[in-house]
């Protein structure tokens, strides 16, 4: 067909194909058995921000209780959660259940969800010009297992979970305290959990091997593709060859736990060690499937607003190959303090270092995206521009963590809670908002106030870098992970953090209310709303896109290139 | 909305700042008065009787609005301290700048108004060369001294050193001393004034002169001779526990079913708090561990007020051949001793 798109997009798109494009099913069929990506990808993500709205209220009830020295909240929230007359063991509890909560929460049914299910099913069909997923119908059961896991997840905080009610072992499950030391249906509840919410992912990350694999536009090769699809392929694998290592570690959790099995306790020949190693074989690869895709969007955002190619796009596509790669293979500097032999941990130092190399590599690119460009600071690219350098801080503690004997004084400190939450509720969820301030136009078909974006963005900024920088000082002095109470000398720093939750969750109303804003008043979006910059498919469709695009499949050119 | 969000949290703010400079002021006083009186005071104990040492402010311990590692009293900790301080922080430092100060610059040259027109660069050779290599040589940089702090961690402890046995239960530590006749210490964390009682039979922190800070003093501390190397051997009764005092870089886990084996070696006299460090349960964050280094004849004296504390240069040779542990799983670190020897040595030369 004709071509009528600007030259600069990568493919030629039939618009003609959209015109029958609203044969949408009534409401029940619509979102409760829905095949449709769009529709699945705005049902995640709603998911998504349902979800991190409870765990994000989670760790307010924490900041609270941390604001100074002492128990002052425990006791109320015990009863809020169904206890009566908590003794101060069922109170203490409700800290462990809260930090237990908080993690799951926020990495099983917050980040991975948006990140994967939400933006991967919204833009990875769009961006490679495909109809839809592979399995539209296995993206549909994976969403609701999803859901089901979560609310197993809720239920276990209303029920025995050893000295209190609800799970109280650390998002990590550790035996044995999540076996002999954790009697009552609160864990059980929790491993059901993420059985439903790992078999969910499974399941997406098989679709979208196959989708990316199978269902590019003619003329879209692997080293064709936007650097977001590139981003989901390499986090699809990490989940296909994780997850079954995590299902079966807490599978052997459920059989210790009810069948008397011992693979995890000493005194039936087993070892509380093994199932670390489990966990963290999973585990370590978890975080990057937690930050690979922002690096996708963060890729895409720095390009478009640049108004030009990413830079080493070889190099940036590869990278994310070698931090899925090695990955796997660094997990054991999650356990340097459990007695590992020295070579062991010399060996996991030393691997762990490598991992600062591909990400150097795709900081200073992004970098060198921007450098010559003609930056336009739009609200999704002054999120990104946030995310690396929040992203270079948490990376470079990363570093001085990576040392096994470096490790000894900060593991299981305050400086590992600052670490991992720079590079996620810093790195993951700054990633997650310039995504979405990119494309919630596209999603939603209208434009949301600029001004609130940039105001959001600063007073989040400021708030999440008050919580998170101070507890490298508490870290540095020793102050332990996972303590609902602590000594004089830490008050300071904590309380510092206290207020700087509430000046990150006052960003929040910001959002909300933008929100509100693009719903009632916002002007409708074009077709490509940023402008020239933005190159990859989805920007050559209507906004919101038809429930149905590409029905005539886009071409890419030979010379369209990024 | 927002203002009045941030009002409250300002006037909030206030009656903390408040409340830290009281806090500080009452302990930097508090400093000067005892850090006079603590070494006189753990000299004058005669060599028959044990007081326990009143702890220093600020030495062992964590420090009111501290931003860096307590200072270090362990020729480990100094090393680590080292390259903590003068190797990591420096090079991470001058990283996180480096990238700030180019996003500076891109916003003010590379903005729109500066730029109309965006290049069209997208592939430079030899700079994607120079950012890969030049991190590898960074790392290669950071892995020598680390690597070496790891060789030296694990340099077994000398024949005929003490050896103390450390058993993590919940929520509470014991010391065995198998060398000084076998008797075993437990140590639960001091109540809080204010608090429910945390520990039964338990009397309050601050009742006794010699009380460190709260949520870290014990009634019963860990007592090691100062200055030599202590083989502490590491297990757990119940769930995984951590020991860690982070003031002698010391951190290992106690898990069930294994005995994790590594050298103390406290330089200075003194009292050095540190806390559970793996979550172990509902009373996790009320398991403190104190640690008081004396000297040998202090030590004796504190060995000979426990019942069955046997003072014996010489260890007995049962108790030497029999490790007094639930051996079912040998640690890895202790059967790899002789090769963590061969190339801490190897490293040295």
């Amino acid at each position: 067909m004709a071509t009528t798109v600007p030259e600069h997009f990568q493919g030629n798109v039939d618009h003609h194909a959209h015109s029958d494009h609203d044969h949408k099913p009534a409401f029940f069929a619509r979102w409760f058995m829905s095949t449709n990506h769009k529709d699945i990808g705005t049902m995640y993500l709603i998911f998504a921000i349902f979800a991190g709205i409870i765990g994000g209220a989670f760790s307010g009830m924490m900041r609270v209780e941390l604001a100074e020295p002492g128990i002052q909240y425990l006791d109320i929230f015990a009863r809020w959660f169904g206890a009566t007359n908590p003794d101060f063991n069922s109170t203490l509890h409700v800290w462990n259940v809260l930090i237990t909560a908080h993690g799951l929460i926020m990495v099983f049914f917050m980040v991975m969800p948006a990140m994967i299910g939400g933006f991967g099913n919204w833009f990875v069909p769009l961006m490679i010009g495909a109809p839809d997923m592979a399995f539209p119908r296995m993206n549909n059961i994976s969403f609701w297992l999803t859901v089901a896991g979560f609310i197993s997840l809720l239920c276990s905080a209303f029920v025995p979970g050893g000295t209190g009610l609800g799970a109280g072992t650390g998002w990590t499950v550790y035996a044995p305290l999540s076996t002999s030391g954790s009697p009552g249906p609160a864990v059980d509840f929790g491993i059901f959990a993420l059985h439903l919410a790992g078999a969910g992912s499974i399941m997406g990350a098989i679709n979208f091997i196959t989708t990316i694999f199978n269902m590019r536009a003619p003329g879209m090769t692997m080293h064709k593709m936007p650097l977001f699809v590139w981003s989901v392929l390499v986090t699809a694998f990490l989940l296909l060859l994780s997850l079954p290592v995590l299902a079966a570690a807490i599978t052997m959790l459920l059989t210790d736990r009810n069948f008397g099995t011992t693979f995890f306790d000493p005194s039936g020949g087993g070892d509380p060690v093994l199932y670390q190693h489990l966990f963290w074989f999973f585990g370590h690869p978890e975080v990057y499937i937690m930050i690979l895709p922002g690096f996708g969007i963060i890729s895409q955002i720095v390009s478009t607003f640049s108004k030009k190619p990413v830079f080493g796009y070889l190099g940036m596509a590869y990278a994310m190959v070698a931090i899925g790669v090695v990955g796997f293979i660094v997990w054991a500097h999650h356990m340097y303090a459990t007695g590992m032999s020295v070579n062991t941990k010399m060996y996991f130092t030393a691997a762990t270092m490598v991992i600062a190399v591909p990400t150097g590599i795709k900081i200073f690119s992004w970098i060198a995206t921007m450098w010559g460009g003609s930056v336009e600071f739009k609200s999704p690219m002054v999120w990104a521009i946030g995310f690396i350098f929040l992203f270079t801080v948490g990376g470079v503690t990363g570093v001085v963590l990576a040392n096994g004997g470096v490790d000894d004084v900060l593991h299981d400190t305050y400086y590992v809670v600052a670490h991992f939450h720079y590079v996620l509720s810093l790195g993951a969820v700054t990633a997650l908002f310039a995504g979405f301030y990119y494309w919630f136009p596209k999603m939603s078909g209208r434009m949301h106030s600029e001004f609130l974006a940039h105001v959001h963005f600063w007073i989040f900024f400021i708030g999440v870098n008050m919580i998170f920088f101070p507890m490298h000082f508490l870290g540095l002095q020793g102050m332990p992970r996972r303590y609902p109470d602590y000594a004089e000398a830490y008050q300071h720093w904590n309380h510092v953090a206290t207020i700087g939750y509430m000046v990150m969750a006052t960003s929040l109303v910001v959002w909300l209310i933008n929100m509100i804003y693009a719903y009632t008043a916002g002007r409708k979006a074009e077709d490509s709303y940023w402008g020239e910059g933005a190159t990859t498919l989805e920007w050559t469709l209507s906004s919101p896109p038809p429930y149905h695009q590409f029905e005539t499949l886009p071409v890419i050119e030979e010379a369209a290139h990024h | 909305m927002i203002l009045g969000k941030t009002v409250l949290t300002l006037g909030e703010s206030a009656k903390a700042v408040g409340r830290y400079f009281v806090a500080a002021m009452a302990f930097s006083s508090s400093l000067a008065i005892t850090s006079a009186m603590a070494a006189p005071a753990a000299e004058a104990v005669p060599a028959a009787g044990y007081t326990p040492m009143k702890p220093t402010p600020g030495i062992g311990m964590p420090v009111e609005g501290g931003i860096g590692l307590q200072q270090q009293y362990s020729k480990l900790g100094e090393y680590g301290e080292w390259i903590h301080d003068g190797v990591l922080m420096p090079i991470i430092t001058v990283i996180t700048l480096f990238v700030l100060l180019l996003i500076i610059i891109i916003a003010v040259r590379y903005n729109r108004r500066a730029n109309p027109v965006a290049s069209k660069t997208s592939h430079n050779t030899i700079l994607e060369v120079v950012w890969t290599l030049v991190p590898v040589l960074i790392l290669i940089g950071i892995a020598v001294p680390s690597i070496d702090l790891i060789a030296k961690q694990y340099k077994p402890a000398p024949k005929g050193a003490l050896t103390i046995k450390v058993t993590g239960n919940q929520w509470f530590w014991t010391y065995g001393y198998p060398d000084n006749g076998d008797f075993e210490v437990v140590s639960n964390m001091l109540n809080l004034p204010g608090q429910p009682t945390i520990n039964n039979g338990v009397r309050e922190v601050g009742s006794k002169p010699w009380d460190g800070p709260s949520h870290l003093e014990v009634d019963n501390r860990m007592v090691v001779p100062v200055g030599e190397p202590i083989r502490l051997q590491i297990t757990a009764a119940d769930v995984i526990h951590s020991f860690a005092v982070p003031s002698l870089w010391f951190k290992l886990d106690a898990v069930p079913g294994r005995i994790n084996e590594k050298v103390l070696l406290v330089e200075k006299p003194g009292v050095y708090y540190g806390q559970c460090s793996e979550l172990c349960g509902a009373k996790h964050g009320y398991m403190p561990i104190a640690v008081e280094a004396l000297p040998r004849a202090q030590y004796d004296a504190w060995v000979l007020t426990h019942a069955g504390g046997v003072i014996d240069g010489q260890k007995p040779a049962a108790v030497a051949a029999s490790p007094a542990a639930p051996a079912a799983v040998a640690t890895e670190a202790a059967s790899e001793a002789p090769a963590a020897d061969a190339t801490a040595a190897a490293t040295a030369e």
